[in-house]
């Protein structure tokens, strides 16, 4: 499933609103939670998952191409984190 | 950086302010967005939002775990799990917005 096949979804269900209201509900929902990771923020959605951020150290890696060492500085990457309900369901127990 | 957790009721509160809905409606749609991705992934296809990331369901074979307190053995059965890669976007956002 893509972007535009969720908010066709949607859009079917709810044939009261316009087409273009659907797309910026969808799109906000996806915003906000990119949004909030930026900020350094959590997202915990209980029964699909919890979005959250890391840090990874600074290391020293090196260009697999060349095999010259470069030093990666410290960054910040996005992790999630699959809620208990969505993981029993992919199970089949619930 | 902040340590602030959302949930479901600020992407409503979002939702309500962007679209001109009711709360309790924003509330609904945001449960239906979460609801149609659960499914989905239930049924076992991968679910791509462009400029986001990539939720996608893989196959775990059985194993053999161990318990860390007691060193028992115990089987991990066969097992599906949900992995999401962020997209290239969210990952560079996510770095620039926590640099220090």
């Amino acid at each position: 499933m893509i972007r535009s096949e969720l908010i066709q979804k949607i859009a079917d269900e709810n044939p009261h609103l316009y087409q273009r209201d659907v797309e910026r509900i969808v799109n906000t929902v996806f915003e906000e939670v990119t949004d909030a990771m930026a900020r350094g923020d959590r997202v915990e959605l209980r029964g699909f998952g919890a979005f959250s951020v890391k840090k990874r150290d600074a290391r020293v890696g090196r260009n697999p191409r060349t095999g010259e060492t470069v030093q990666v500085e410290e960054k910040c990457v996005p992790f999630f984190k699959t809620g208990k309900l969505l993981r029993d369901r992919l199970n089949g127990k619930a | 950086m902040g340590d602030n957790t959302l949930t479901r009721m600020d992407l409503s509160e979002a939702v309500f302010r962007e679209v001109g809905l009711s709360r309790n409606e924003s509330a609904q749609l945001v449960e239906s967005v979460l609801n149609h991705m659960s499914d989905a992934l239930v049924r076992g296809e991968q679910v791509k939002i462009s400029s986001f990331g990539t939720f996608s369901v893989r196959d775990k074979t059985a194993r053999v775990g161990r318990n860390p307190k007691t060193g028992e053995e115990v089987p991990i059965q066969p097992r599906r799990v949900l992995t999401f890669r962020p997209s290239h976007l969210m990952k560079d956002r996510v770095a620039v917005g926590n640099r220090k």
